[in-house]
């Protein structure tokens, strides 16, 4: 026991000192040429940024400069009823979008993976082709597709005898409308970042499942979901994230109308900020963002994360 | 049975690809036509018409030009300091490399608005707004980039580096000669998803660009919406040229496209 120990506390001193010779051999500066440029621009345009935005939370200005408000934005945050529509309307995208997305993806995801299909290549760039697209370019389709007046979607629904709908001026509609367009740009995408973890599942564990007489529900909620389940993972909380940050869509779709019934939290950050020029407040309501993502990744990290 | 399957996936298959035909038959019609009963579902010979009306209202050649010349500049210098820095992060051990990977992820978590405002602020110290050097300079160090290029150079056999510097070439040498060919197709792979992240850019150009021979596509696309009487047409064919490149790379790059949407999410 004790001759083992020693010999290793040997080793490892031996092992120190050839560490340090290799080290001295090693140009030390070197390092720095690869990574201080990087390092340079992210201290100057993320690191000081990030802190200056902080500062300013806590600022009031007006013509002649900042000076301190103390918690005045923050305390502003929770009596502003667009704060709380943003909320409430980004909170509906969310616990509405973002499954129906995902339960569509892991389907499509699943079929596709099937090696009876035939045209499977086809349609995978099929779907993903939405994903292609830049954001404020696909919303203007949408937008001429979805116009009240005699809009091809209001043409196809009246073929099966329903009466047109105002898609983007009417505060219901004009959510559902949002939804459709994001579900539509984004499924193909998480599709493919599903299909790649299924790829990812060993052959041979199908096999001994099928040789266990599993069938295909049961290898599907056991053999499939818990390996996949990282993967899921990933996709909800990247979704999450994209969902908070919604911007581009509502921004060119309805810019946030009809009545904010699609004001989202970053939409109105830009109003406050770069329409009415309220730094501070603007500071405030993007550390609410920062806030409030920080804390769904956590949540979802911590109940679905564990078992992987 | 498994015939069936066929039914609801060519349904889905429309729903997707819908829009991007619709785009692409828009962009030949005229403006009143779009909204016509039924509307056009065939290609009409209004294309030139379309395209000579964007050129003389948003001067489309100038924004296109625009949007390519930022997007290349980024992409060039930002996949080069990318792959620097996973380089230097990878390969060698040296004081601070816990927090600079610290930081890279931080940037990759918090959400980039939360910068909106002072970064707004310094472009006008800078005396940067509408430049394209505000567009291109403030995002250029990118987490993303430079984690996915960390990930190729981890495996990447120290002895080749080691032998390198046995023969004399200095470490700048190495990194270019030897190192970075293997690492091709990350390579690729942060080119490509960098072009496009940069070329579908809307909230920070729209912020920095306010002279319209400036202009980026989409922020052109944006102000068109603005006017009295919108020329759907012409916002249409615009889309399909935002779209059309992006198209073009993922067609003919699936592959390296792909690898950089998943940029390290599924361990394969």
């Amino acid at each position: 026991m004790t001759v083992t120990l020693l010999a290793e506390r040997r080793r490892a001193a031996v092992d120190t000192t050839a560490a340090r010779g290799r080290n001295r051999s090693r140009p030390r500066i070197a390092p720095w040429y690869f990574t201080g440029p990087a390092v340079a621009l992210f201290a100057v345009f993320f690191a000081y940024p990030l802190v200056a935005s902080l500062v300013e939370s806590f600022q009031r200005e007006d013509g002649t400069g900042a000076s301190w408000a103390g918690l005045a934005n923050y305390e502003r945050l929770f009596s502003d009823p667009l704060v709380g529509g943003a909320l409430l309307n980004i909170g509906l995208i969310l616990v509405i979008q973002v499954p129906l997305m995902l339960s569509l993806a892991l389907v499509l995801a699943q079929v596709l993976n099937q090696s009876w299909l035939r045209l499977r290549s086809t349609y995978r760039i099929g779907y993903f082709l939405p994903a292609v697209t830049t954001l404020v370019a696909y919303t203007i389709v949408f937008r001429v597709l979805l116009r009240a007046d005699n809009g091809v979607f209001n043409q196809l629904i009246g073929l099966v005898g329903l009466s047109p709908v105002d898609w983007l001026n009417d505060p219901f509609w004009a959510k559902v409308a949002l939804i459709a367009s994001v579900t539509w740009r984004w499924t193909g995408y998480n599709m493919v970042i599903l299909l790649a973890g299924l790829q990812a599942i060993p052959k041979q564990q199908y096999e001994a499942a099928a040789v266990d007489g599993a069938g295909p529900v049961s290898t599907y909620l056991r053999v499939i979901v818990p390996q996949l389940r990282p993967v899921i993972l990933f996709c909800l909380i990247t979704s999450t994230i994209g969902t908070l940050q919604l911007f581009d869509e509502p921004y060119i779709l309805t810019e946030g109308g009809p009545d904010n019934a699609t004001l989202t939290p970053v939409l109105y950050l830009y109003q406050v900020g770069f329409q009415q020029l309220d730094f501070g407040y603007a500071s405030a309501i993007a550390w609410l963002v920062v806030a409030i993502i920080g804390l769904l990744s956590f949540a979802q990290f911590k109940f679905l994360g564990r078992r992987s | 049975m498994k015939r069936l399957t066929h039914l609801p996936l060519i349904a889905g298959a429309v729903i997707s690809l819908f829009p991007f035909y619709f785009m692409i038959i828009a962009a030949t019609h005229r403006t009143e036509d779009l909204f016509a009963s039924p509307p056009p579902l065939l290609p009409g010979d209004r294309f030139g018409e379309n395209l000579h009306r964007l050129e003389e209202t948003v001067g489309f050649s100038q924004v296109a030009f625009n949007s390519i010349a930022i997007a290349v500049v980024y992409t060039v210098l930002s996949a080069a300091l990318s792959a620097m820095c996973g380089y230097g992060l990878a390969k060698y051990r040296f004081r601070g490399r816990g927090l600079i990977l610290a930081v890279i992820l931080a940037t990759m978590m918090i959400p980039f608005q939360v910068l909106l405002v002072p970064l707004f602020e310094m472009m006008a110290t800078f005396g940067w707004m509408d430049s394209y050097q505000a567009v291109i300079v403030p995002f250029l160090a990118n987490a993303f980039g430079i984690f996915l290029m960390r990930q190729a150079f981890l495996d990447f056999p120290t002895e080749l580096i080691e032998a390198g510097r046995i023969d004399g070439s200095g470490e700048l040498r190495i990194f270019y000669r030897i190192v970075l060919p293997a690492a091709r197709p990350q390579l690729a792979a942060v080119v490509i998803f960098t072009f496009i992240t940069q070329w579908s850019n809307f909230l920070w150009p729209l912020l920095m660009l306010n002279s319209e021979d400036k202009y980026t596509i989409p922020v052109a696309l944006s102000t068109m919406i603005g006017q009295t009487k919108v020329d759907y047409s012409g916002l249409l064919l615009g889309s399909f040229a935002a779209t059309l490149p992006i198209m073009l790379v993922f067609l003919i790059f699936q592959k390296q496209f792909i690898s950089g949407l998943l940029g390290g999410s599924v361990k394969g």
